[in-house]
């Protein structure tokens, strides 16, 4: 287990080069697969994809309505398009689209959500999305997979394309240390735990799975034994893994890098608060937009830093000795 | 008569005046349902009767025994509310049974409110939520040029439906990529729910609109079978560039006191309305049969 993780993180990866690289391995693989772009392909790295196969992508023009729905027709027709926009304009101008076609009419196209969270710091919050997976988490047949490092990237598009169904798969901007090694296999619906301890399980998501690691190390040197786990795919949610760790450890802590409303936090107390309630904290963007600045600042001071971390899990233990 | 008129450009006055006398026997059939339940759509279902009649019992290529066929032509019903017409339609055609239309909108119906495509054959995409015609018949009519396949495809529009922003932008990415194998066919009724499309939102110069848009524009009266044959086409034949008809067309076309009321959009009609569109329809059925 512990193999999963590198001994030594590499050196920081930008998240969406590492995206435009599994989008070209995947057209060698996957000649079904069309890309589509709402003109901002150089910006979330799609058009890596144009320029190894130019007559397989197509630019629809600023005008995610319409992305979305050019990429129904593609599904209809047997292709497996992948639509690419900014998360929170497929989370806003394009949500009737993906309710009504690809939810409602279970079209199999997959949406690459770019700049999710708050990776798009400097063009500040009309730009961050921060409430895309209580949006999508709300909608019946749609699948939501966050991927934690550029290695995961790469590992979990191929999956994303065989999955049958809608996928939204949130994607950051920035970059970021390679945590996991080559025997990291990610499975969609399937949990993985990183660490194990005894005292709280960390469940989180995307590129806080980092963070949370260092939190876990941190306590460790305390005397804190934290078990991490780490929840890729928001929908289907792993319940059982949800409720093993619950019994297990009996306190648990959510990590995200979203509102701490109706995201991964809303996902597990959902599941615990029906059948098995344990003391329970929720790291995330507490209920506010946040503003332009530096990322792993803004992320420090939006609530995600690993002091933040650190503190829920204490806060989640003490409750659970009371 | 055959079921079904082969695919091509022959259109003998046999086969049109049988086209025009199905039509109104699917008002006919249309006005039941509608009736029987108390809900539905009536007004934007009788203006595209012979629309839908002249495409599913000729210009159409599809298998009702196979509807998921990979070669069919693909019909994109985006002016949804309007589908108990084409339930009519695809039943007639074979694509599930007739009997199913008397189910419509009720519970555990194979028939939706609105088209649904995982219970009823026949049905590519949902509609209903207005505007996503154009889109996503661009994007099937993109697959089948991947596929290089001659498979056409078809999308029928409302007038009101034309006030979304979705079509617009649909109407530039099919001119963009020069798709001559979409057709959009705008039934023009000239009457949405709240009132006429001039009183509404006025959107007329119409024609002008999609040829500034790159489309090639075709203008016809949409009851004249005869015209939506020969556009149909002439449609198929246009190269470069995406085509429209636009079809001339009475909102609940067929029943004098329904034609051009914006009430008869999404009502129903009482036991006396009922008798009396029937038998004006049956007196147009009767009139074709002979």
């Amino acid at each position: 287990m512990a193999e999963l993780i590198r001994e030594t993180w590499g050196a920081p990866y930008s998240m969406r080069k590492a995206y435009g690289e599994a989008l070209i391995e995947l057209g060698k693989t996957h000649p079904n697969v069309v890309v589509l772009s709402a003109d901002v392909s150089n910006s979330d790295h799609s058009g890596m994809f144009e320029a190894v196969y130019p007559e397989r992508f197509f630019n629809v023009g600023i005008a995610e309505p319409a992305l979305v729905d050019v990429a129904v027709g593609f599904a209809n027709s047997g292709y497996v398009p992948i639509a690419n926009t900014f998360s929170f304009l497929f989370a806003t101008r394009a949500l009737e689209q993906i309710r009504t076609h690809l939810c409602y009419g279970q079209q199999n196209v997959k949406l690459a959500g770019a700049y999710s969270g708050l990776s798009d710091s400097f063009d500040g919050p009309t730009h961050q999305s921060i409430s895309d997976i209580a949006t999508f988490r709300a909608l019946p047949n749609m699948a939501i997979v966050v991927p934690a490092d550029p290695i995961a990237v790469k590992k979990l598009l191929p999956k994303i394309v065989e999955w049958q169904g809608p996928v939204f798969f949130r994607l950051c901007r920035n970059e970021v240390p390679p945590i996991f090694s080559d025997v990291y296999e990610p499975e969609i619906g399937k949990g993985i735990v990183l660490r194990e301890g005894t005292d709280v399980t960390i469940l989180c998501c995307g590129v806080m799975v980092a963070r949370v690691l260092q939190a876990a190390k941190r306590l460790y040197e305390q005397g804190i034994r934290v078990q991490v786990v780490e929840l890729h795919t928001i929908k289907p949610l792993d319940k059982e893994l949800v409720w093993h760790c619950a019994r297990a450890t009996e306190a648990v802590v959510t990590v995200e890098e979203h509102s701490i409303i109706g995201g991964l936090g809303g996902a597990v107390a959902e599941v615990l608060a029906e059948s098995l309630p344990v003391p329970m904290e929720r790291v995330g963007i507490a209920d506010t937009f946040a503003e332009s600045g530096p990322y792993p600042e803004l992320m420090d001071k939006y609530g995600l830093s690993v002091a933040a971390i650190r503190d829920a899990a204490r806060r989640a233990i003490a409750r659970k000795r009371k | 008569m055959p079921l079904v008129y082969p695919y091509g450009t022959q259109h003998t006055p046999t086969m049109i005046t049988d086209l025009a006398r199905r039509a109104y026997e699917f008002r006919l059939q249309v006005l039941r349902m509608v009736y029987a339940h108390q809900t539905g759509h009536l007004g934007g279902a009788f203006s595209v009767a012979e629309i839908l009649t002249a495409l599913y019992f000729h210009h159409l290529r599809v298998d009702p025994a196979d509807p998921s066929w990979a070669e069919r032509d693909r019909l994109v019903f985006s002016k949804g509310h309007a589908c108990a017409m084409l339930y009519t339609a695809l039943a007639h055609r074979g694509f599930f049974p007739i009997e199913w239309l008397m189910t419509f909108r009720e519970l555990n119906s194979h028939l939706q409110g609105h088209p649904e495509r995982q219970k009823t054959p026949g049905i590519e995409v949902p509609a209903g939520p207005l505007g996503h015609g154009v889109a996503i018949g661009a994007g099937m009519a993109l697959a089948a040029r991947m596929d290089k396949s001659k498979r056409r495809v078809y999308a029928i529009l409302g007038d009101g439906e034309i006030n979304a922003g979705v079509i617009w932008e649909g109407a530039l990415v099919a001119s963009k990529f020069q798709l001559d194998n979409l057709t959009a066919i705008l039934d023009y009724n000239g009457v949405q729910q709240t009132g006429t499309t001039v009183k509404v939102m006025p959107t007329e110069p119409i024609a002008d609109k999609w040829r500034a848009f790159g489309w090639h524009v075709i203008e016809i009266h949409g009851h004249n079978v005869a015209q939506i044959l020969d556009a149909l086409d002439h449609a198929d034949e246009v190269h470069g560039k995406p085509a429209i008809i636009i079809a001339r067309t009475t909102k609940g076309k067929g029943v004098s006191f329904m034609e051009n009321d914006p009430y008869w959009h999404g009502s129903p009609p009482n036991e006396k309305q009922f008798d009396a569109a029937r038998e004006e329809l049956q007196a147009e059925v009767t009139r074709w049969q002979n």
